[in-house]
């Protein structure tokens, strides 16, 4: 950042908006805008992978998440096309009011031991040159990195391959 | 700090104007070159050469009644025509159309005719065009109307496909310059070759990757919506598609995202594949203007000339002839640069 003082002032309105919206996305009683907030919180955390010097993740999340894969979510939403009373989210089932308190509780205490437990750095770990350019990361995706990356891709396409086998089905 | 924030707001002002302009005349332009092909005159009447008829409809379309439908989702009906036109105009800012100026003397230090290079500027220019989308998608599904529905959906589908082969014709041109900063693609492009030893051509990468820029103009055109894939406005089965409910300004701004996106397709094509802004000599940015309205003339070229496809034809187009080429492509480029 150019600019001294900008960046906590961006962070704060960018983390504000991401946390504000990914509320809205549950609360939400229309899955449409349900959706939409979605696409603002991914987009408020590409604007936090800039604020952390991380180009090439921000293209990716905006191409990949923003771009592509929110878009076949809004199809499936407007094919469904489900009216607006169809998601109530406040469920009077008594069982699920207390399993989603058990859980909300157990979520909660996780991150405050994770929180509680990690100890500050000293000073900030300064940046290697070069970091997060698009030449840095693939450097580290083809080297270090490479094994992890590819078996990440063989199980994207057992995914791909599976989907089409079941839609083949339903088909006959 | 000062003059570089006074610079930056100048470049910003004069892109933006220039686009907004660009994206209004593309309007007389695309009429009068029609016109040409179909000889006939096209506008006359509002000024020399009907030269005044952007500025005339602008006028009409802002004093139009804006009508908004009872049963619209009020809140992105309104949303959707500038989820449109803000991509179309910010995805200019990575693409240099000149080399370096100093203003005839003006400025202390030369300046880069480029609003911002980032180093990720390829992958910049296709993240927020493919955001255009959304625009569309919400206005066909806001508007609560079966035509605008099927518009909005079969964009989605169309860009979503050729959004893929379009990045897949890219990568030769991003193997051949090791990076994805878009003034670093120029610059790999300048200087000449010679082609068998007598004949000069300049180290364009459409020379080398004509396939790829083939391909990448294919795409550009359904990616647009553009004839022959102007398949979400076929105004034979859909009345105008996505618009139909649209008037006034709002409609208008759907046919600036329209005309900007043009705009930034060719001046794409212009620096990927026609070595940006260089030439052999006079000012570079009206290099970069020629190419960019040479390319847009073949836009226009193209909706008078061809028929728009059938849905399924343009679904097997982009599927099974334009994705494979384009992985052809790459894979060959990669092959012969680690050979040769």
């Amino acid at each position: 950042m150019d600019i001294v003082g900008l960046e906590p002032i961006l962070f704060a309105g960018l983390a504000l908006v991401a946390a504000v919206s990914g509320l809205l996305v549950i609360v939400q009683r229309h899955a449409v805008y349900a959706a939409l907030f979605l696409i603002i919180t991914m987009g408020s955390l590409a604007g936090l992978y800039v604020l952390l010097e991380a180009h090439f993740v921000w293209a990716v999340q905006v191409l990949v998440y923003a771009g592509a894969i929110m878009v076949l979510f809004l199809f499936v939403i407007m094919l469904l096309n489900l009216p607006r009373e169809d998601v109530p989210w406040a469920p009077r089932d008594l069982r699920r009011i207390v399993l989603a308190a058990v859980l909300s509780v157990v979520l909660l205490i996780e991150l405050a031991l994770v929180i509680g437990l990690r100890t500050a750095p000293a000073k900030e770990p300064a940046l290697t040159a070069g970091f997060g350019t698009t030449e840095m990361v693939g450097r580290l995706l083809f080297t270090k990195f490479l094994f992890p990356f590819e078996i990440t891709s063989v199980i994207l396409l057992i995914a791909i391959v599976g989907a089409m086998v079941l839609a083949q089905k339903h088909f006959r | 700090m000062l003059e570089t924030l006074i610079i930056m707001v100048v470049k910003i002002g004069v892109v933006f104007g220039v686009l907004l302009l660009v994206a209004a005349y593309m309007t007389w332009i695309e009429r009068k070159v029609i016109a040409a092909i179909q000889v006939r005159w096209g506008p006359t009447r509002v000024g020399p050469f009907g030269l005044l008829q952007p500025i005339a409809d602008g006028i009409k379309l802002f004093f139009k009644e804006d009508l908004i439908p009872n049963q619209v989702d009020r809140t992105l009906f309104l949303l959707a025509p500038a989820l449109s036109v803000v991509p179309a105009m910010i995805a200019f800012a990575v693409i240099p159309f000149g080399g370096t100026t100093t203003l005839f003397g003006l400025l202390s230090k030369p300046v880069a005719l480029q609003i911002t290079d980032i180093d990720v500027g390829v992958l910049y220019v296709f993240g927020i065009t493919s955001l255009g989308v959304y625009g569309i998608v919400l206005a066909g599904w806001s508007s609560n109307n079966k035509y605008s529905l099927l518009g909005g959906l079969r964009s989605s589908a169309q860009m979503i496909s050729y959004e893929l082969s379009m990045g897949l014709a890219v990568v030769g041109v991003l193997i051949l310059s090791s990076s994805l900063r878009l003034s670093e693609i120029v610059h790999a492009q300048t200087g000449v070759s010679w082609w068998l030893g007598i004949i000069p051509l300049p180290k364009w990468f459409i020379f080398g990757q004509p396939l790829g820029f083939i391909i990448f103009f294919v795409c550009a055109l359904a990616e647009t919506n553009r004839a022959p894939f102007d398949l979400p406005e076929a105004e034979t089965e859909l009345v105008a598609g996505f618009h139909s409910e649209y008037s006034s300004m709002k409609f208008a701004m759907f046919f600036m995202a329209e005309y900007a996106n043009m705009a930034t397709a060719s001046a794409m094509a212009t620096t990927l594949f026609l070595g940006g802004p260089s030439g052999p000599f006079g000012p570079s940015p009206l290099w970069f203007v020629g190419k960019v309205f040479l390319l847009l003339f073949i836009f226009i070229w193209f909706r008078a000339s061809l028929p728009r496809f059938r849905y399924d034809q343009l679904m097997t187009f982009g599927w099974k002839r334009l994705l494979p080429l384009a992985l052809v492509n790459a894979v060959a480029t990669a092959i012969l640069v680690a050979v040769l």
